[in-house]
């Protein structure tokens, strides 16, 4: 009697772990970037582009429209791709470009601009790429789409036709 | 005066064994780490842009006072938990943690079942 609960017992706990592993073998286990949105962004004061000014995020949140925030360097190859995209953004009324200029050398991130364009408002510096971390970026390029202090949408990677449409539709 | 020497030397040892201590920490910190674009490698092991950024963050956020839990929770809330290579206990990983520990108890009882009281 006491024999057969023991292996009543040993069998329905060994199914149990069958069970759990076989479950979890079906899980995909390719990683996906976490673009989790709806987050409060962070705050954080940094210098502004080409000056020794220092810029809170407060400051530059302030007024109660959509923000882009756009981490680019000059080194950074689709950066250079996404640029038109970013250009065309700029005649949205109700739509601040704000730039996080990543781990750059001020003359060729000035080069860069001067040769493409700036679509920013305001451009900030990431020297030592903190501030990218505080925004939980992986590297450049990586945009934010952000209302109300809350980040709305978040494109890893350089920005393709389709985000803008789908930027363009948010904003509306 | 010689007693300010020994002060000083005191003094000395002491900041060099705290900064050695915080150092140790931020290692065990990023060891802990996974870095999110590279293959297979910590924070603590890699040297991409990333990485190098994330150390840097690590030893921002000690000298201003946030313990290993917090720089965890301050990653984690940017990242996801898939930062940190050590799992930590919640629902979704108690099985993870609990299963050898329970079939270590399970174990013990069978051996002791079977050889220590048929003995007997």
């Amino acid at each position: 009697m006491k024999n057969n609960f023991f292996l009543i017992l040993t069998t329905i706990i060994f199914s149990l772990i069958f069970y759990v592993f076989y479950k979890s073998l079906q899980n995909p286990n390719i990683y996906k970037p976490n673009i989790e949105t709806g987050k409060k962004i962070p705050n954080f004061e940094a210098k502004i582009f080409g000056t020794d000014t220092i810029i809170s995020s407060d400051e530059i949140f302030k007024n109660n429209k959509y923000y882009l925030v756009n981490i680019w360097a000059s080194w950074c190859a689709p950066c250079r791709v996404e640029h038109p995209l970013l250009m065309e953004l700029t005649s949205q009324e109700d739509l601040e470009i704000i730039g996080i200029n990543y781990k750059d050398n001020i003359l060729n991130a000035k080069k860069f601009l001067k040769e493409l364009n700036n679509p920013y408002n305001i451009i900030i510096s990431d020297k030592n790429g903190i501030l990218g971390i505080e925004w939980g970026a992986y590297g450049v390029p990586e945009t934010f789409l952000i209302y109300n202090n809350r980040i709305i949408k978040k494109i890893i990677g350089p920005l393709n036709e389709s985000f803008i449409i789908e930027i363009n539709e948010l904003i509306k | 005066m010689r007693f300010l020497k020994y002060l000083l030397i005191i003094i000395f040892i002491f900041s060099f064994n705290y900064s050695y201590a915080k150092e140790n920490l931020q290692n065990k910190i990023t060891k802990n780490l996974r870095c999110l674009i590279c293959q297979g490698q910590s924070v603590y092991d890699s040297d991409s842009e990333f990485a190098n950024s994330v150390k840097l963050i690590v030893k921002k956020k000690l000298d201003n006072g946030l313990s290993e839990k917090q720089i965890y929770n301050f990653l984690k809330d940017k990242y996801g938990k898939w930062i940190l290579y050590d799992p930590e206990f919640n629902k979704n990983t108690y099985f993870l943690w609990l299963l050898p520990i329970f079939i270590f108890v399970i174990g013990g009882i069978t051996i002791f079942k079977l050889f220590i009281i048929r003995k007997n």
